[in-house]
């Protein structure tokens, strides 16, 4: 299977890298990481932490703390040897107890200072990456269709869990860590400084190198971790088609090949895995090797000074001491480095997503629609969700306000498509939609929206209860009104019937109701909604006709008195409206009334009439 | 834990290899300051500076050699973990597929989504650690412990004390935090499932405007997570800064007995400073240690969730002794079949359910909604199995037919399409992976589907997105058509399944099926009498009980409920 991810003119404009996704992924070529710049990254995460700017210094001034009482702690010890050294019955009691208290002492407040920092530390990650789940979420709700629809929803899911758990994991580890390697450093270098700078220039001469290699360890290990990250997505992303798609794997016996691109993009997260473990685990050993080196550098050096009788011995020895000291905490700097930049990786698809155009910038302060009973033109109205297919072209009709229009025409002619321009789920190409004189893309887009009552074609409903489902329409309604409003749709016997019935939860997506139920239940929120709008897309496609009759009436009733827009291919539905307008093509190729349209014996009148010929 | 282990078997070679090579580097550690120690007793002492640079040569040498064993420990233990991770994840998925409809309804994607991605992470990642710490720690704290013992066994009964008190810290750490770890999980799965809702009915909250709802709502799901994060991680915090004290004060207790017995004249100083750096290296391995046991005990909440998917008992499966041979005529019997969904209380959904349909026949259903139409047809692939009473085909019983062989046979359009991303060719060769170029443009003809998919550009290679969101509602239906009718089943089943379509579309495809479908069984449940006028046989379902049974004709005469389904479609006849 070629990778076809460069072809994709049906895909939206939003779809741009995601190369055809999942399903695909036996043709993936393998991520394309780019270089992002580190420093950005870092800047937008550091914004993140500096809403705790406060708390983050007093965890720096506890990690002070703590790393100079550990620091405090080997001197007292050997104070306390100093104590012992009279040697058989000279011991000095009186100031080894004196030292034993403040060692005491000194752990005690050592290990308060820890305990303080880890905790406030916690806090900190955990608030950072609250806020950064929740501006994730609510950056997420500002996008418009056109993302959505080339995205795999697990794609976006693992951002939100498996990337921002990098960060959290790097914010809480490592960070304090980090503190307070820097602070021993900076105290063992002024140590070794002090002793020797001769030596200390000496055994520092290795630092360059083990900064190079830190450096390029770590670009490999950010872009495995990337890889990695992506590939992950990816996974993500297959899991929840598959799983949610499960009854057509098994209709089909689809298991096996589901299970070989599994085990494709499985393998993949393997091989990105095991790369981005390895460079992020190899650090420690090299800095280690790079250490005994330069103390056999330092041991040269100095032994060549000592003999010439340069330095002492007892100098070298303590040197030495202090440069192992410092060459720890620097070990675990370069490791932390490299740590780090597992949460880049992260950091950088989370931000992937904030820099994502948002469907209306600047659209708060425009004048809102009010809600009296709309008139609705389309003025030339040109569409396609992709340039290259146009979808509509130069639809124009007026709806005044409180008419019924119907929306007919074949399958794939643009009836939906036009409800999505309505409710500006997209945005004409040329042309106009004005409501009431205004056009929409001047209206404030929620005062829009609220003003549209809509069941959209295909019903979605959430795993909630009954009520809440249908109080999804209107948030504020009481349950008396939540009641009535199914009783208009019919839906309540068969929710009464439910084992809990208004309070019975729904499984995912409504999956323990019939088709027809389900829509039922959307119709009720649209009527609780009590929009100056009205939009009904194939509402009652999947219900029978007997109880299509029975809620005709609640229909009309609604339909007094707004504007309302109904999709439908069963002539019941249609035949009240006021103005039928048959598209074909995207065109509005027919319009008029039921009987006009009959007695013009066009395309309408075919429609309408083959289904007794067949 | 043990079970998850055997995910790891295939790797044991590279799993052991990890702290073998690991122990290399650890010795070679060791090395250097007795290399050091020689550099400065011997090369320096006696001014020998060929000594000092031999010496310093081995040390580089060692260093190397250190450097390959702990690279060597990270790319094994790299691999291992990591195969392990992979193969653990793919038998999940392998389950899951496995899974009937009652276990998936059990788990919600998005809790398997978790299960299968960061608990298998979190698995994954303690067995990474393991192989690097997990040998390293105890052969340092075992070595430390003889070596105290050798030096003053007196002054290592301190650790007699040191030791259970640490045990039981960590007892009680382990303890408290397993329900936390537990409970993060769990809240993760509620925060995927939030985020997932709002992804697949983006459309229902954009078209209501409850972005601010949802996000009230997220953020409950989202605080929820952040608190129990908090005091799981907490607790794992303190038990650092705990243990470091009762080891540091262990070492007190060293300083002051040490001094006494230099006091008494048992002990030389030197040996208490010995002693003393052999305490902190016990202290410090005991610690890795217990952080390590922390680690398991949080994957232990993660491997508990694992093996829930693992061991879920999945109840449609082939039996022993089922039969792989295909279908072969079609004869479909209910016989007093009877339904009820698990879980759901209430009555039945279907009741008493008995009627045939010979070879080649098409029956039609009919009924309101609710009325258990779609959960009879789903029924014959078995996806559900029947509470009482029984299904043959071919007058074999559905359990003894090997699920593959029945439904290969069967081909199901179901009531709502589901697409899946890919060209528009892969989804309908899910019907038939084999078929040819020229069957599957057939297959699309006869579903009407051809004209629409060559006025795309890409034509068949139009790329779908997730459950073929860039096409119409009646495109995605004749898809389906499609894929299911590349099958060439002997039972087809068409499950409302041109609700989306209009009317001239419908009946070509009504007329292709008729040409394509002789001898094929078909089942086709649907709401408009036009499309059931000349099936063989209407069954009229009413709240999950045959009402009557019979042609058009007959059903006209004498069933009160066809005639009213009839009366209500009265008006669609326009001429
Ligand atoms: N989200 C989308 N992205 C790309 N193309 C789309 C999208 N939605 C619909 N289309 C295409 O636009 C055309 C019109 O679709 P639609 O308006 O849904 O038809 P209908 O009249 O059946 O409601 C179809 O050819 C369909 O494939
Ligand atoms: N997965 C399920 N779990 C529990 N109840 C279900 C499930 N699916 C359907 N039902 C219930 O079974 C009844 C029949 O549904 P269905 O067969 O889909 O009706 P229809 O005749 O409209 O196709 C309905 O009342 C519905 O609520
Ligand atoms: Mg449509
Ligand atoms: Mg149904």
């Amino acid at each position: 299977m070629e990778n076809r991810s460069g072809k994709m003119p049906m895909r939206p404009g939003g779809a741009g890298g995601m190369g055809g996704g999942a399903r695909h992924m036996a043709g993936f070529t393998g991520p394309k990481v780019r270089a992002k710049d580190t420093r950005t990254t870092l800047k937008r995460l550091w914004k993140y932490l500096r809403r705790r700017s406060g708390m983050l210094f007093t965890v720096f001034g506890f990690v002070l703390l703590a790393t100079l009482f550990t620091l405090v702690g080997p001197i007292l010890i050997g104070r306390g040897i100093d104590a012992m050294t009279g040697g058989k019955g000279g011991v000095d009691f009186r100031s080894l107890a004196a030292i034993a208290l403040a060692l005491t002492c000194t752990y005690f407040l050592s290990a308060l200072m820890t305990w303080f920092q880890t905790y406030i530390m916690i806090g900190i990650a955990q608030d950072t990456v609250w806020d950064l789940r929740s501006d994730l979420f609510s950056k997420i709700q500002t996008l418009p269709l056109r993302f959505f629809d080339g995205r795999p929803h697990g794609e976006l899911m693992s951002r939100l869990t498996n990337d921002v758990e990098n960060i959290n994991n790097t914010l809480t580890q490592h960070t304090t860590q980090l503190f307070s390697s820097v602070i021993t450093v900076l105290g063992a270098l002024s140590m070794m400084l002090y002793l020797s700078p001769l030596l200390t220039v000496i055994s520092l001469a290795t630092i360059p190198v083990g900064i190079a290699i830190t450096a390029w360890i770590a670009r490999n290990t950010r872009k495995h971790f990337s890889a990695q990250q992506t590939v992950l997505g990816e996974l993500n992303g297959f899991i929840e088609e598959t799983v949610s798609g499960q009854k057509v794997v098994k209709a089909f016996c689809h298991e096996q090949e589901s299970l070989r691109s599994f085990a494709a993009g499985n393998d993949r997260l393997k091989d990105a895995g095991i790369k981005a473990q390895v460079y992020s685990g190899i650090i420690p050993p090299m800095m280690n090797a790079i250490n005994n080196m330069s103390f056999a550098l330092v041991a040269w050096a100095g032994g060549w000074m000592a003999i010439n009788g340069l330095i002492t011995i007892g100098i070298i020895a303590s040197f030495l001491n202090y440069s192992k000291q410092f060459a720890r905490p620097i070990n675990e700097i370069a490791n932390l480095f490299n740590m780090i930049q597992s949460a880049l990786a992260g950091a950088e698809r989370v931000f992937e997503i904030m820099d994502e155009k948002a469907e209306f910038e600047g659209n708060e302060d425009a004048p809102s629609l009010g809600d009296a009973a709309g008139k609705v033109t389309f003025d030339n109205v040109c569409f396609g969700y992709s340039k290259e297919v146009p979808v509509l072209k130069n639809v124009s009709m007026t709806a005044e306000p409180g008419q019924t229009i119907a929306l007919v025409g074949p399958t794939g002619a643009g009836k939906t498509t036009i409800v999505n321009l309505l409710t500006r789920f997209y945005d004409v190409d040329s042309g106009s939609i004005r409501i009431n004189g205004t056009d929409i893309r001047e209206v404030q887009k929620d005062s829009l929206r609220r003003a549209l009552g809509i069941v959209l074609q295909d019903t979605y409903l959430f795993s909630d209860t009954v009520r809440e489902n249908i109080r999804y329409g209107r948030l504020d309604a009481s349950d008396a009104e939540v009641e009535a409003a199914a009783r208009l749709a019919n839906a309540e016997h068969f929710i009464l019937r439910l084992p809990e019935g208004y309070d019975t939860v729904l499984s995912e997506d409504g999956g323990n109701l019939s088709q027809g139920q389900r829509q039922l239940l959307t119709i009720a929120r649209a009527i609780l909604a009590n929009p100056a709008i009205l939009i009904l897309d194939e509402a009652t496609s999947s219900v029978d006709t007997r109880t299509e009759l029975h809620i005709q009436e609640a229909m009309l009733s609604l339909m007094k008195g707004r504007t309302s827009f109904v999709i439908a291919h069963r002539l019941s539905t249609i035949r009240e409206a006021d103005l039928i307008l048959v598209i074909h093509n995207g065109e509005i190729i027919e319009k008029g009334s039921h009987k006009a349209l009959l007695a013009a014996k066009g395309f309408y009148y075919e429609l309408y009439t083959s289904q007794l010929r067949y | 834990m043990k079970k998850l282990a055997v995910y790891m078997k295939p790797y044991w070679k590279t799993a052991v290899l990890a702290p073998v090579m690991m122990l290399l580097e650890v010795v070679m550690d060791l090395l250097q300051p007795t290399l050091m120690a020689s550099i400065i007793d011997r090369g320096i002492a006696n001014g020998d500076m060929d000594y000092i640079i031999r010496t310093g040569l081995l040390m580089v040498g060692v260093a190397a050699i250190g450097m390959l064993g702990g690279a060597g420990c990270t790319l094994c233990s790299s691999i291992a973990s990591q195969s392990f991770g992979t193969d653990l994840r793919l038998e999940m998925f392998r389950r899951i597929q496995t899974f009937s409809f009652d276990n998936l309804d059990k788990f919600n994607t998005a809790s398997l989504i978790t299960r299968l991605t960061s608990d298998v992470m979190q698995v994954q990642t303690v067995a990474l650690a393991m192989m690097r710490m997990l040998v390293r720690a105890p052969l340092l704290s075992i070595g430390g412990i003889i070596m105290a013992l050798a030096i003053n066994p007196g002054l290592a009964l301190i650790l007699l004390f040191t030791v259970p008190l640490l045990v039981v810290t960590l007892a009680v750490v382990i303890k408290k935090g397993f329900p936390l770890f537990s409970a993060v999980q769990k809240k993760l799965d509620r925060l995927n499932a939030v985020m997932r809702e709002n992804l697949t009915g983006v459309r229902v909250v954009k078209a209501f405007v409850r972005s601010g709802f949802e996000q009230e709502r997220f953020g409950a799901a989202n605080s929820d997570l952040r608190s129990i994060t908090v005091r799981a991680s907490r607790m794992v915090g303190m038990t650092m800064p705990v243990m470091m004290l009762i080891m540091n004060l262990s070492m007190v207790a060293v300083v002051w007995f040490g001094g006494l017995r230099v006091h008494a004249g048992g002990m030389q100083i030197g040996q208490v400073m010995a002693f003393i750096n052999y305490m902190v290296q016990i202290l410090f391995s005991l610690m890795m240690l217990a952080f390590m046991l922390i680690m398991v005990s949080r994957a232990k909440a993660s491997v508990e969730r694992i093996n829930e998917v693992l061991d879920t008992d999945v109840r449609i499966k082939d039996s022993v002794n089922a039969d792989a041979e295909p279908i072969q005529a079609g004869q479909v019997d209910f016989d007093n079949v009877s339904f009820r969904y698990e879980g759901a209380g209430g009555a039945p959904v279907l009741k008493n359910i008995t009627f045939s349909a010979s070879a080649g026949e098409t029956v039609a259903i009919l009924g309101s909604t609710g009325s258990g139409k779609s959960t009879l047809v789903n029924l014959l692939p078995r996806f559900y199995e029947p509470s009482e009473g029984h299904i043959r085909v071919d007058g074999r019983d559905l359990k003894d037919i090997k699920l593959s062989a029945l439904r290969q046979s069967i081909s199901l359009v179901l009531q709502e399409s589901i697409l899946f991303t890919g060209t528009i060719r892969e989804n309908i060769r899910w019907g038939d992976s084999q078929a040819s170029e020229e069957a599957i443009v057939e297959a699309a003809k006869a579903a009407q589907a051809h004209d629409f998919i060559v006025s795309f550009p890409d034509g068949y290679e139009t790329l779908l997105g997730q459950r073929g969101v860039n096409l119409s509602g009646g495109q995605k239906q004749r898809l389906s058509i499609a894929r299911a009718l590349l099958k060439k089943p002997r039972i087809l089943v068409l499950d409302d399944s041109t609700s989306a379509v209009d009317m001239v579309t419908e009946a070509r495809i009504q007329a292709a099926l008729k040409e394509r479908l002789a001898g094929t069984t078909v089942f086709v449940v649907a709401q408009r009498i036009s499309s059931v006028l000349e099936a063989d046989k209407i069954l009229v379902l009413e709240d999950g009980e045959i009402m009557d049974m019979g042609t058009h004709h007959e059903l006209l005469l004498r069933c009160p409920v066809y005639q009213d389904i009839y009366h209500s479609q009265i008006g669609e006849e326009v001429v």
